[in-house]
């Protein structure tokens, strides 16, 4: 019943650690000391608020612990100040549980397919010789802000922290597929990861691409980070990295990169992390796998964030107060950001700041002068420069994904 | 044989993981156990309260027959109405 073909897979022999145990996170509670950072929205399921707690996993600082087993931790509010997100203050999200620990020295990746001309195994000495691209992207799952969904969905239930955005480092897919040669009749690119699930009955997350985007220029086969390693929670020692895209297609600890001339089957594509067609406005399809009912999530829908100062903070009338945040899309850049006083009657342009590039975080900042003591409400939305906006009502989807509502903190002028 | 499987699942699992998660208690009541051998068997229990108390009794359900069905839980119909039960009680909404 149980399977170790992640472990099998990664071989040539990549091994786990603790005797071919399944790496878990481990009990380590960072306690009370950083209760700052353990904000939760009063919009997230009571049994949600209960239950989670900031916990350390190893080589990160405290993130807010979601789920153990797999590991679901998401980044808090203060993390997520900046435009680059720093590794060991980045989310981790795993659908399944049996997650080894890879040697690099032994990690292979085997490329091939019938859609491709020929099979290859290579080693991160072989990965790393190919020409490198670097790309600041935002890597956000589908499901972030699920939690804040009315009415609730089933699943994990996600803040506003399953998301960060790193530089990434590392050949492009493109490249390592001419290693083999694509064939024209190629659909679809599938990839597999190191991890797996408990049971062999249980669906592997295996996740496809269209060609098109595959062989992207910015999609990478990244083997770093901001700079290093990838950490292991974030797909240690090469992960695939789609800017633009959910989460979902950013194959962690990859070991399988397979052309198909046939839409890829499995559970994870035709089953899970699909949308209702034609309710988001996206420009990006995946036709090969779209039906009549719903399409796979495609690219990230424009969002932004307030994260300083957080919600119920006090401020003095008559001072200069300043707030801020970030905001993002699927990689056509963000135009505008606007803030509301008045619960969105008007709008007033933030300053945009810096701009790692049109896949990244990008940082705002608004000062203001309040007048009037009382509670104010202030409400920030992005539009990206091709005229999509945030939504002020969340798009209903069964799996609740897409999640870009316009957000509001709201300070005590006092 | 299926709690030959089960057994083995937990056994995969470090002690130091299953210590936290022995942490989490969910609610004591008739079928508690039944979910923790079945449910923790793949996943952390945290799954429960996290998807609670929203949950009615046919999505309830409908997660179970999801576990069963897509994800392969070896769970036979009398423990799945055993568990359905528990949640519905216990972590419904």
């Amino acid at each position: 019943m149980i399977t170790r073909r992640g472990l099998l897979e990664a071989a040539g022999g990549a091994l786990a650690f603790g005797g071919g145990g399944a790496l878990t996170a481990p009990a380590r509670g960072a306690g009370s000391t950083n209760s700052g950072l353990l904000w939760l929205s009063p919009l997230l399921p009571a049994g949600t608020r209960a239950n989670a707690a900031l916990d350390t996993l190893p080589g990160k600082k405290p993130l807010i612990r979601l789920t153990s087993r797999p590991p679901n931790y998401e980044a808090p509010l203060a993390y997520l100040r900046t435009a680059i997100t720093p590794n060991d203050e980045f989310f981790v999200r795993y659908h399944l549980a049996d997650i080894p620990q890879i040697d690099a020295g032994t990690w292979k990746l085997n490329l091939g397919g019938e859609g491709a001309n020929g099979g290859l195994q290579i080693g991160l000495d072989e990965l790393k010789k190919l020409p490198t691209f670097e790309v600041a992207a935002v890597c956000q799952c589908s499901g972030n802000r699920r939690g804040l969904f009315q009415p609730h969905v089933a699943g994990v239930q996600w803040g506003f922290g399953a998301m960060g955005c790193a530089r990434w480092k590392g050949a492009r897919l493109k490249d390592v597929l001419d290693l083999v040669g694509l064939n024209k009749d190629a659909v679809e690119v599938v990839f597999d990861g190191a991890d797996g699930p408990i049971l062999d009955r249980t669906p592997d997350l295996v996740k496809s691409l269209p060609v098109w985007k595959a062989i992207e220029e910015t999609t990478l086969v990244a083997y770093e980070m901001n700079g290093e390693p990838l950490p292991h929670w974030n797909g240690f020692p090469a992960r695939i990295v789609v800017p633009g895209w959910t989460a979902t297609y950013w194959v962690k600890h990859v070991t399988s990169i397979a052309a198909v001339t046939k839409p890829f089957d499995g559970f994870w594509m035709k089953m899970a992390y699909r949308i209702p067609a034609g309710k988001f406005p996206l420009v990006a399809r995946f036709i090969s796998q779209e039906t009549a009912v719903t399409t796979p999530i495609t690219e990230i829908v424009v969002n932004s964030l307030i994260t300083s100062p957080n919600d119920g903070t006090r401020v003095k009338p008559g001072h200069k107060t300043s707030i801020s945040g970030i905001a993002w899309d699927g990689g056509y850049g963000i135009s505008t950001v606007e803030v509301s006083a008045d619960g969105g009657k008007s709008w007033t342009e933030a300053a945009l700041g810096e701009d790692p590039g049109k896949f990244a975080f990008r940082p705002w900042s608004y000062d203001f002068t309040p007048v009037a003591r009382g509670k104010l409400a202030l409400t920030a939305r992005a539009t990206n420069k091709i005229g999509q906006i945030q939504t002020r009502e969340p798009i209903p989807n069964p799996a609740g994904y897409n999640n870009n509502v316009v957000q509001s903190v709201t300070l005590d002028v006092s | 044989m299926r709690w030959l499987a089960i057994f083995a699942a937990l056994a995969f699992v470090p002690a130091s993981a299953r210590a936290e998660e022995q942490a989490l208690h969910l609610t004591q009541a008739p079928g508690v156990d039944v979910v923790e051998g079945h449910c923790g068997a793949c996943h952390s229990l945290e799954y429960v309260p996290m998807n609670s108390p929203f949950l009615d009794a046919a999505h309830w359900d409908a997660e179970v027959a999801k576990m069963i069905e897509a994800f392969g839980a070896p769970i036979d119909p009398a423990d799945a109405k055993t568990i359905g039960d528990y949640l519905k009680e216990n972590y419904g909404g």
